[in-house]
């Protein structure tokens, strides 16, 4: 009796391999995927291998990654949110219109915008909450929504379907230094937005892991009511997951502002695919409950790789998109064997 | 009968027959017209925006009511097409940039005794198609514009960015700068109006190919953009872009955009909406059988400040 209590107190104590416990992360088979385009691009693509390649590889993630990295909590927590790539259209309008024809100053368009898009998240929460509807339904009719409200809207005031150049309107210059300066090191120019992309991926990885509330994400999209039961606030969580989206939003929103000056107001359809397929490839499970954070920067990181490998590679652009998704698919299958493998080999 | 009800069958009958010369008189004059204007815009696309203008322009002086509608796929235009045939439109004006999803609506419409006149896609088609008049730039004469004006220019090797794989007028402006453009010539896609997109992919294409020394943009809100990634990809290669907005001229007057080419979209939508009232006041066809060109016009640094208040406004 006692020798056998010794042996699973033993057993339990015997640490893990380390390897078994990176293998089992939900991250894992992405980072395998991410090894494997970026080996293969590395051996066919001579221009891939400069440091200047790799700066416009991660620009182009960190587009994608921003809101997913949001989008991927969202997963966790069971939801979708089908709107975000043209809610980031319609906050970089609001902040613009905003600006230019209600206050006439930046910095104040700019934290218009933020209490814009946190609305905006939780409109979307709040309906979701209400209705009882699937997220996919609300926010694909809030998607559509916005769509149209941001040509309805951006035409009524301005006169225009593109909205002002604000490059010359006082605050540009420090709006522009926080949210799409630019490093120059040597010829490689390195982004801003990378940085926050990095920075934004490691605090939900923090929340996710280390907090009570990431638990409840976690709990809230494994089994809902289980942990209604137990007294989770549900509601709460869903709405300020939402919110969460917004924010990731507002960031890649004000970005884009910043560093193209004016806003074209039918962008950003499609990119919502984008964002959610990158927190898939990542290792987020599309029924919820499992995932990471650091698993969507990979999933952009990949697909940044892909579309700009592609051309790295100099295929013939009428086949781009083919190849993008060809890559993809391979990118994640071999994720999946990797984590079929991990949880197979206990 | 009383005196009372007699008075007031009289007033009755009065007014009726009035209100009933008033119709006859109106409809003798003409009843108002009403046109449909159909396009393959995208959302939200600053260019469309302008023909838009032109068409209300015009049929506000025309007296016309317009019916404005786009959608940026073949079938999806088509079926535009045939609800406004099941509205009994007096009038059609089209972008043949699907010719072969929109024939069959297309022969349908003249079917039903609407006369249809295509403008700014189809130069090729919409003669084969029986269409009234054509008003546009020919994209290919514009396209072949271009090479010669890069073979000034002294480029080598050129990249075209079309933003939209599969519009045959994109395709016709890149087929018609390789038909006259003495140097090796690309073509690169983008998805539509996604910056970072189109910054990276640009960046990218001139990492790997460095001896790229002009970028022609088919768009005017993708030329900045492209500067911006010449930039950041340490290029020297210089930049031209076909239509125009506020920025591009801007961009022009300061010598760090080459020229655009306008087609003038603002008279494209003018055009359109003019021909099919001319034709159905006056029994007029526009052209001569062939098509109204509204382009190509080239702004450099020499017209630049002149053309700048109109598009500032936003009808250039």
């Amino acid at each position: 009796m006692t020798t056998a209590v010794e042996t699973a107190r033993r057993r339990q104590a015997l640490p893990q391999s380390v390897w078994k416990k990176v293998l089992k992360r939900p991250e894992a088979g992405a980072l395998g995927g991410a090894v494997l385009v970026f080996a293969f691009f590395w051996i066919i693509a001579p221009p891939f291998r400069q440091l200047a390649a790799f700066t416009t590889v991660l620009y182009q993630a960190s587009t994608i990654g921003i809101p997913a990295v949001a989008i991927a909590l969202l997963m966790i927590g069971g939801e979708f949110d089908l709107s975000a790539g043209v809610a980031v259209t319609s906050i970089s309008l609001a902040a613009s219109i905003f600006a230019t024809h209600a206050v006439g100053g930046l910095w104040a368009g700019t934290i218009f915008s933020l209490f814009f898009a946190l609305a905006l998240g939780a409109v979307n929460g709040w309906l979701l909450i209400k209705t009882k509807l699937p997220s996919f339904l609300v926010t694909l009719g809030s998607f559509l929504m916005l769509q149209g409200l941001n040509i309805a809207i951006t035409k009524l005031i301005t006169g225009n379907v593109a909205t002002e150049d604000i490059s010359g309107m006082a605050g540009f210059g420090a709006l522009k230094s926080i949210f799409a300066a630019t490093f120059q090191f040597g010829r490689v120019q390195v982004s801003i937005a990378i940085l926050y992309w990095l920075a934004l991926a490691a605090i939900a990885t923090w929340i996710l892991l280390r907090t009570k509330t990431g638990n409840w994400i976690v709990a809230v999209g494994g089994q809902g009511d289980s942990a209604r039961a137990v007294g989770v606030p549900v509601a709460r969580v869903k709405v300020g997951l939402f919110m969460a989206v917004g924010f990731g939003c507002w960031f890649l929103a004000m970005h884009q502002l910043y560093a193209y000056n004016t806003v074209q107001s039918g962008a950003g359809i499609g990119s919502e695919l984008l964002y959610i397929a990158a927190s898939v490839v990542g290792g987020c499970l599309l029924t919820g409950g499992y995932g990471s954070a650091v698993g969507s920067a990979l999933g952009a990181f990949i697909f940044g790789m892909t579309t700009e490998g592609v051309i790295y590679a100099d295929w013939d652009a009428d086949w781009f998109q083919f190849f993008v998704g060809a890559m993809l698919l391979l990118a994640t299958v071999v994720n999946t064997w990797i984590r079929a493998r991990a949880s197979k080999g206990k | 009968m009383t005196q009372a009800r007699k008075t007031m069958v009289a007033a009755l009958c009065a007014t009726m027959s009035v209100g009933a010369f008033v119709a006859t008189a109106g409809a003798a004059q003409a009843k108002q017209l009403t046109i449909a204007m159909i396009t393959h815009a995208q959302p939200g696309d600053t260019f469309w925006d302008i023909i838009r203008k032109g068409a209300a322009a015009a049929a506000a002086k025309d007296d016309v009511k317009l019916i404005y509608l786009s959608a940026p796929e073949g079938p999806k235009e088509a079926q535009l097409i045939q609800n406004v045939i099941d509205q009994h439109v007096d009038g059609i004006a089209l972008t043949l940039a699907f010719p072969d999803a929109e024939a069959p609506t297309v022969k349908a419409a003249q079917a039903a005794g609407i006369p249809i006149v295509g403008f700014n896609a189809g130069v090729d088609q919409w003669k084969a198609m029986g269409l009234l008049g054509y008003a546009g730039q020919d994209e290919t004469v514009a396209g072949k514009a271009v090479g010669e004006q890069l073979n000034k220019d002294g480029a080598k090797n050129v990249i075209c960015l079309d933003q939209q794989q599969g519009a045959v007028q994109l395709e016709a402006r890149c087929n018609g700068i390789k038909a006259t453009f003495k140097g090796k010539m690309e073509v690169l896609y983008a998805t539509g109006y996604d910056m970072p997109t189109v910054k990276a992919r640009t960046q990218a294409k001139l990492q790997q190919d460095p001896t790229i020394d002009y970028v022609v943009t088919l768009g005017a809100p993708f030329a900045p953009v492209v500067l911006d990634a010449i930039g950041a990809a340490g290029s020297k290669a210089k930049v031209g872009t076909f239509d125009m907005s506020p920025v591009a001229v801007d961009l022009i007057a300061k010598g760090k955009l080459q020229w655009a080419i306008d087609q003038q979209p603002f008279v494209e939508g003018y055009e359109a909406v003019d021909m099919i009232w001319l034709n159905k006041t006056n029994g007029d066809t526009v052209g001569g059988g062939q098509p109204v060109l509204t382009g190509p016009f080239f702004v450099n640094k020499d017209n630049a400040a002149a053309v700048a208040k109109y598009a500032k406004a936003g009808t250039r």
